[in-house]
């Protein structure tokens, strides 16, 4: 009985009202909040944000319930919606020298101006099982410092400061222009490996997904590519978000964000220049120090080229890294095979069947091994 | 039809945007222009891949995103839409593609092929010829037709400029010498306008001829990698060869089971588990009509 592809309108309405029951799970369990995903699952939260390139929690906290927690997805979610949304100016670059800083480490220097602030970290945790967390009813919480959660200090000195006047770090290049290209307006131009290049190659990363640049930072510190990195400075906080609106002539706040930064420092090993300290930078939103520390150790082994290095890993290859991390585009690629091919496969069994016809008559005699 | 600086939002008009918040075609008209805009400059160099800022769209990359934003562009309210997957309008990426319009845009949808002014396609051309009023818009999953000979877009758009394309002709020659014959069954690439080797997407090779001075428009959108490119009506589309290994398409045996068709692209359909199979018009409307013709029944779908 031939049974054709049809029916696909009926099929599609019930396979969404399916992944909709499925997505509200059990009717006796409460159904989550997205102020609860916020709140709770703020690190999730802060991750499809960066990788979305859009700040909104509530909105992050929403597609992390509607994708039930398939974070990609909830990216791609949020991408789609940012890409409807109208652009009402730049802001001013953002000053991460005045961040309000709840969490700031230097791993160059044993105590430096402004000091170390541990500030929240998973870092020195035990990964035991903490099952008060599984039971019915509130877990007990450690009590609140008196100065309110956090300390949040304002205007901390940046760590690479330190190393003053003396030239041993390359000095941060000037902006090549005022107005950074917007990537999600204007393509990515390769081979995107100059100097004047490393603004795209960051926003790239920023979006970039992390469990990528996670393994890429990882590949050149195992010896694909030579980047032997120093954690300079990583800081977490908030930072003011200043416009310039077009009817006004002077800036206001139009509010804090929370970002994480990462400076990592390394000894450039090339002859281009003398023996000096480079650097990469990671920056993204919320709290993601893995992410923020990947993307400095990848935006620094991506400048290869610029300063005259063996490209000897696939983390210095600018369209290597650029055209393989965005976990939209690459998770829609890979799973596209899920749709039908009937007429590529068609194709192909009719040229297997032909070129081994081709060859049976070729050599009949010779009686080749069949397969 | 193609209408450029079209502003499908018009004071007054806006009661009739079908889907709340969005606009007409989901895209914003900026968006649409700048892509109007490359498609003004594939056509006029016909082949070319055109980079493009490609927008996310509400579907994954890779079910058609590129083709999607082609269409979102070039629709306007008096369009009658046709879109096909593998050729048929039932496969379930094609229902999701004409709902997504149906809904962003309340056009007029068909399964005809004629009636359709465009037709958004995945894998095929449909076997019904095209005409001067019709758009044949493809999706592209894989625009550059030299990837496999080299991996870097860097090196394959210096190739493209310097008209260099001995590799494919290598890889021609090769396949030749080890099989015999050029073993490319989809995807096959041709030269457009004797300038520009291109992708004619993964259609099969049986599809390529009808490619060849078509009197219709074709767009082609690859939404992940970024790029347009163009055949304009009556272009020269070759596909690639030599003399004396001449290009050739696909043929069966057995004509359509179920309309007796025997120039048409057949899809393999599998009966029983003893490998029992029967051969069927992948293009569903050319197969109806077909039987319609000849009075037969329509096939039950149950």
């Amino acid at each position: 009985m031939y049974v054709a592809v049809k029916g696909g309108e009926k099929a599609i309405d019930a396979a969404h009202a399916q992944l909709r029951r499925e997505r509200r799970g059990r009717l006796d369990v409460p159904e989550l909040t997205t102020e609860q995903i916020a709140s709770q699952l703020k690190l999730s939260v802060d991750r499809v944000m960066t990788e979305a390139s859009l700040y909104c929690p509530s909105l992050a906290a929403l597609t992390v319930k509607q994708a039930m927690g398939d974070l990609q997805e909830a990216v791609f979610l949020l991408r789609a919606y940012r890409t409807t949304l109208p652009r009402f100016g730049s802001s001013e670059p953002v000053d991460t020298s005045s961040m309000r800083v709840s969490r700031r480490i230097s791993a160059t220097w044993k105590d430096l101006p402004g000091g170390q602030i541990l500030g929240s970290t998973f870092d020195y945790t035990h990964r035991l099982l903490d099952r008060s967390l599984a039971g019915e009813g509130e877990s007990t919480l450690p009590p609140a410092p008196d100065k309110g959660e956090g300390i949040c200090v304002k205007g901390l000195p940046r760590a690479m400061s330190a190393l003053g006047t003396e030239g041993l770090l390359e000095a941060v290049p000037e902006a090549s222009s005022d107005t950074a290209a917007d990537l999600t307006r204007r393509p990515l131009v390769l081979p995107a490996d100059g100097p004047e290049d490393r603004p795209v190659r960051l926003q790239t990363l920023a979006r970039a997904d992390e469990g990528f640049l996670l393994g890429m930072a990882y590949s050149t510190q195992r010896g694909f590519g030579a980047v032997h990195p120093f954690t300079g400075e990583l800081r977490r906080g908030f930072v003011e978000l200043v416009i310039t609106p077009e009817e006004l002539d002077f800036p206001i706040v139009a509010g804090e964000i929370e970002m994480t930064e990462c400076d990592t420092v390394s000894r450039y090993t090339g002859t281009a220049m003398p023996p000096c300290l480079t650097r990469g930078y990671g920056l993204v939103f919320g709290n993601n120090e893995r992410k923020a520390i990947s993307m400095s150790i990848v935006d620094r082994a991506l400048r290869a080229k610029e300063l005259k290095e063996p490209e000897t890993g696939p983390a210095q290859n600018p369209e290597f890294v650029l055209l393989h991390g965005d976990n939209v585009d690459a998770s829609g690629f890979v799973q596209h095979i899920k749709l039908p091919h009937y007429v590529d496969f068609q194709a192909e069994l009719s040229l297997i069947r032909e070129l081994r016809a081709a060859k049976q008559e070729d050599s009949p005699a010779r009686g080749e091994r069949s397969c | 039809m193609l209408t450029l600086q079209q502003d499908s939002l018009r004071s007054g008009e806006k009661e009739k945007m079908p889907l709340e918040g969005y606009n007409f075609a989901y895209l914003d008209e900026s968006t649409k222009r700048m892509i109007r805009r490359g498609l003004l400059k594939a056509v006029a160099v016909p082949g070319y891949q055109v980079p493009f800022a490609g927008r996310e769209m509400p579907m994954p990359c890779g079910w058609g995103t590129g083709g999607i934003q082609v269409t979102a562009s070039v629709i306007g309210e008096e369009d009658v839409l046709k879109v096909i997957d593998q050729g048929s309008d039932d496969t379930t990426n094609a229902v999701s593609i004409r709902r997504f319009f149906a809904s962003t845009t309340g056009v007029k949808t068909t399964t005809h092929t004629a009636e359709a002014t465009i037709i958004q396609t995945r894998h095929r051309i449909p076997e019904h010829p095209l005409t001067e009023q019709q758009i044949l818009v493809y999706q592209v999953p894989l625009p550059e037709p030299l990837r496999w000979l080299e991996p870097s877009e860097k090196e394959t758009r210096t190739l493209h400029a310097l008209e260099e394309y001995g590799l494919m002709n290598v890889k021609i020659y090769e396949d030749i010498m080890r099989h015999g014959a050029i073993a490319m069954s989809f995807d096959y690439p041709v030269r457009v306008n004797g300038r520009y080797i291109m992708s004619p997407s993964p259609i099969p090779r049986f599809d390529n001829p009808k490619m060849h001075q078509c009197p219709a428009l074709q767009l082609f959108g690859a939404g992940r990698e970024k790029r347009l490119y163009a055949i304009p009506p009556y272009t020269d589309v070759k596909s690639l060869d030599f003399e004396d290994y001449p290009f050739e398409v696909q043929h069966w045996d057995e004509p359509c089971a179920l309309c007796g068709a025997r120039h048409t692209y057949l899809d393999e359909v599998v009966l029983d588990d003893t490998g029992k199979r029967m051969f069927v018009c992948s293009d569903s409307d050319a197969c109806a009509e077909n039987r319609a013709r000849q009075g037969m029944t329509e096939v039950s779908h149950d």
